[in-house]
């Protein structure tokens, strides 16, 4: 603001770089801890700051051959070498090598008389020459706040410190400077004020006696940073941090489908299952066959050439893999194909993040197509807290095209309410119920919700059998959806009924054969009768026709006798007639 | 061990030799001031049974491990044993007696 010339002059230019050779960390900072300026990486004790710092100056001087000089004013060079030996660094050969220089600075309360007005130099000398010695890129200073206490006068020590990070960025190197957590501030003596380019908060919790590591850049002048806490993992491979926040909802959808391992519900799902890199919940309670849905669904992915990996929480491999055995699901070849992974951890093992950080590795290593978390509460954590990690837990696993599934545990019979705020991270949501009728629970299934797609709205039944899980049609007489041992005496009731019903047709359709034959003797007997009569009648009249006709003929003759040319008469007159 | 100890103490000052080092960088006004108010104490106090080597940490930097420097100027008390380190020019003449425990050799016991 006050010299409103040199900002342009910044930007323009842009704030140059180095890579922090911390794994994660420069995706979160864009390109790595600001180029000759330094940086302040604060946080309460043992949250990994030293490790941090050395790290940085390891990777520096193995990958970037960038030496490095560590001023260590609080651990010895030997327990430094120690702590660090674990993580394969060797500090005492990069020494050799001349990669690395080791200041020690023992300075202990009490042992020094202030008698007036002094300065820094012999430290910026001391550092100065270890520069020179190994020809320093990067400047570890850990923790400078050491020197708060014994030197005595504070006014002149925070005068000394900022000619110190100034002389620091005119020696052109790369500066980390670790600072103690302070209780209202980010350290105990206020560094913060005098690193203004760049300062990075570790910190490092334990809640319900497990401790969780989280990673936030508090600033950084001059640049674009992920403004959330990331989750860090302090392990052999070092110090590495999590960005998947940073993804955004940039990730592609795929209208491609993926079959959920049932035929059944697939038709419940549009027809075609899953959408591909979708998340699917799976809501139940317990013992409502959620395990056994999320292994039909890796089965079936590993039948289709998909590797599967299933994070479990609350058993280990082995007893999945039999418990599964019993109701048909056979995951053992796949295991040993290299198809499925198990990945069994205690959810009490670690924090959130640790469980986060490591499913992230895992799935760096394993490359799966489809992923199974059961449950979700084992990742454990608040449930806020679940439900931001898991959102970007999600986003990670969409950006790669994963399809995910995850388990929950619903505390009510109808499991809407799930505990967890998680709906809108979760693209299909399948909710298994336990019903109770009858003396016997039995499993329903229904789509609570499944994006982009028209789903079935109705409760089916879920079966688990010794050869596997199956889903079967609704049966809903009379409104209400029966299932199990109910379902079976409804359909027996309705056999029942219907052969009755059939019975009493046939009797019916043979009385009525019955009366049909019986009209049809009687219009037979009728029309004989019938034909009687007229054949009587008939004869009758041909008897009468006969006898009129004898009667005319008599009188013919007659009169033919009684006029002798009257039979020539009527010969003769005939063919004119 | 304190009563023991005792003995020693109010014997620093009248027989032994002080060996003093004082580290300075360069020929700054600090180090200039610091060594004439060395000089003026040591006169005044240790007559005759002191020395004093100042050593330039911009000509030997390696030398400031040695004694653990950071700030300069360092006032270092090598003789009589232990160890004492002054940091500061020296100006106020009490806290140097104080730290080079010389004000006890004056005013007795000095807690």
């Amino acid at each position: 603001m006050g010299d409103p010339g040199r900002a342009p002059v910044l930007v323009a230019a842009g704030l140059a770089k180095v890579p922090s050779g911390i794994a994660g960390l420069d995706e979160v900072t864009q390109g790595g801890l600001p180029r000759a300026r330094t940086t302040l990486v604060c946080g309460g004790p043992g949250c990994g700051k030293t490790l941090m710092a050395i790290q940085f100056l390891v990777r520096g001087a193995l990958d970037l051959g960038e030496p490095g000089v560590f001023v260590a004013f609080e651990e010895s060079p030997e327990e430094l070498a120690q702590n660090v030996a674990s993580l394969g660094w060797d500090l005492a050969e990069l020494q050799t090598r001349e990669l690395l220089a080791i200041d020690h600075v023992r300075i202990t309360e009490g042992e020094i008389v202030e008698t007036g007005a002094w300065d820094l130099d012999g430290l910026l000398i001391r550092l100065g020459s270890a520069i020179d010695a190994v020809g320093a890129k990067r400047v570890v200073l850990d923790t400078v706040e050491a020197l708060f206490g014994p030197l005595g006068n504070e006014v002149l020590l925070r005068a000394e410190l900022r000619r110190l990070f100034r002389w620091l960025n005119d020696r052109g190197v790369t500066a980390i400077v670790t600072g103690e957590r302070g209780d209202r501030s980010l350290t105990r003596h206020g560094l913060e004020e005098y690193v203004s380019d760049c300062v990075i908060l570790l910190d490092h919790r334990v809640h319900d006696q497990i401790s969780t590591r989280r990673l936030r850049v508090v600033k950084y002048r001059g640049s674009h940073h992920g403004p959330d806490e990331y989750p860090f993992l302090i392990n052999q491979a070092g110090f590495s941090v999590f960005p998947a926040s940073s993804m955004g909802l940039a990730h592609e959808a795929s209208d491609d489908r993926v079959s959920s391992g049932i035929g059944e519900l697939d038709r419940m799902l549009d027809g075609g299952g899953y959408y591909r890199g979708s998340s699917v919940l799976i809501s139940g309670t317990p013992g409502s066959g959620k395990t056994s849905l999320a292994a039909r669904f890796l089965e079936a992915g590993c039948e289709r050439g998909e590797r599967g990996l299933l994070f479990a929480f609350e058993e280990s491999p082995a007893q999945i893999v039999r418990n599964l055995r019993s109701v048909g699901l056979e995951l053992g070849h796949w295991l040993e194909e290299g198809m499925l992974r198990i990945i069994a951890r205690r959810p009490a093992s670690s924090g959130l993040e640790v469980h986060l950080a490591r499913t992230y590795q895992a799935i760096e290593e394993f490359e799966p197509t489809n992923v199974v978390i059961d449950p979700l509460s084992g990742l454990g954590g608040e449930a806020y807290e679940l439900e931001a990690m898991l959102s970007r837990l999600i986003d990670h696993l969409k950006t790669r095209g994963i399809t995910s599934m995850m388990t929950t545990l619903s505390a009510s019979e109808h499991g809407e309410q799930s505990g967890l705020g998680i709906s809108s991270v979760i693209d299909t949501w399948v909710n298994l119920t336990n019903h109770e009728m009858g003396g016997e629970r039995n499993r329903g299934i229904n789509v609570l919700k499944s994006r982009g797609m028209d789903h079935s709205n109705q409760v089916r039944e879920f079966l688990i059998t010794a050869r596997g899980v199956a889903i079967r049609d609704v049966y809903a007489p009379g409104g209400a959806v029966l299932m199990g041992s109910a379902r079976a005496a409804q359909e027996a009731q309705d056999r029942a009924a219907a052969k009755a019903r059939e019975e009493a047709l046939q009797v019916e359709q043979r009385r009525l054969a019955y009366r049909r034959s019986a009209l049809d003797a009687q219009i037979a007997a009728l029309q004989a009768e019938r034909e009687a009569e007229m054949l009587e009648f008939s004869s009758e009249i041909d008897a009468d026709e006969r006898a009129d006709r004898g009667v005319a003929e008599a009188r013919e003759s007659l009169a033919a006798r009684r006029a002798g040319l009257a039979i020539r008469d009527d010969r003769a007159e005939k063919p004119g007639s | 061990m304190n009563s023991e100890t005792h003995e020693p103490d109010s014997g620093i000052g009248e027989g032994e030799t002080f060996r003093l080092r004082l580290y300075v960088a360069g020929q700054t006004p600090k180090s200039l001031a610091a060594f004439s108010n060395l000089r003026r104490i040591c006169e005044t106090h240790l007559a005759g049974r002191y020395e004093i080597e100042v050593i330039d940490l911009l000509e030997h930097p390696q030398l400031a491990r040695g004694d653990e420097i950071i700030a300069v100027p360092t006032l270092v008390r090598k003789l009589p044993e232990p160890i004492k380190k002054l940091i500061g020019d020296l100006s106020d003449t009490e806290r140097v007696l104080v730290g080079l425990q010389l004000l006890a050799a004056q005013g007795g016991e000095q807690r």
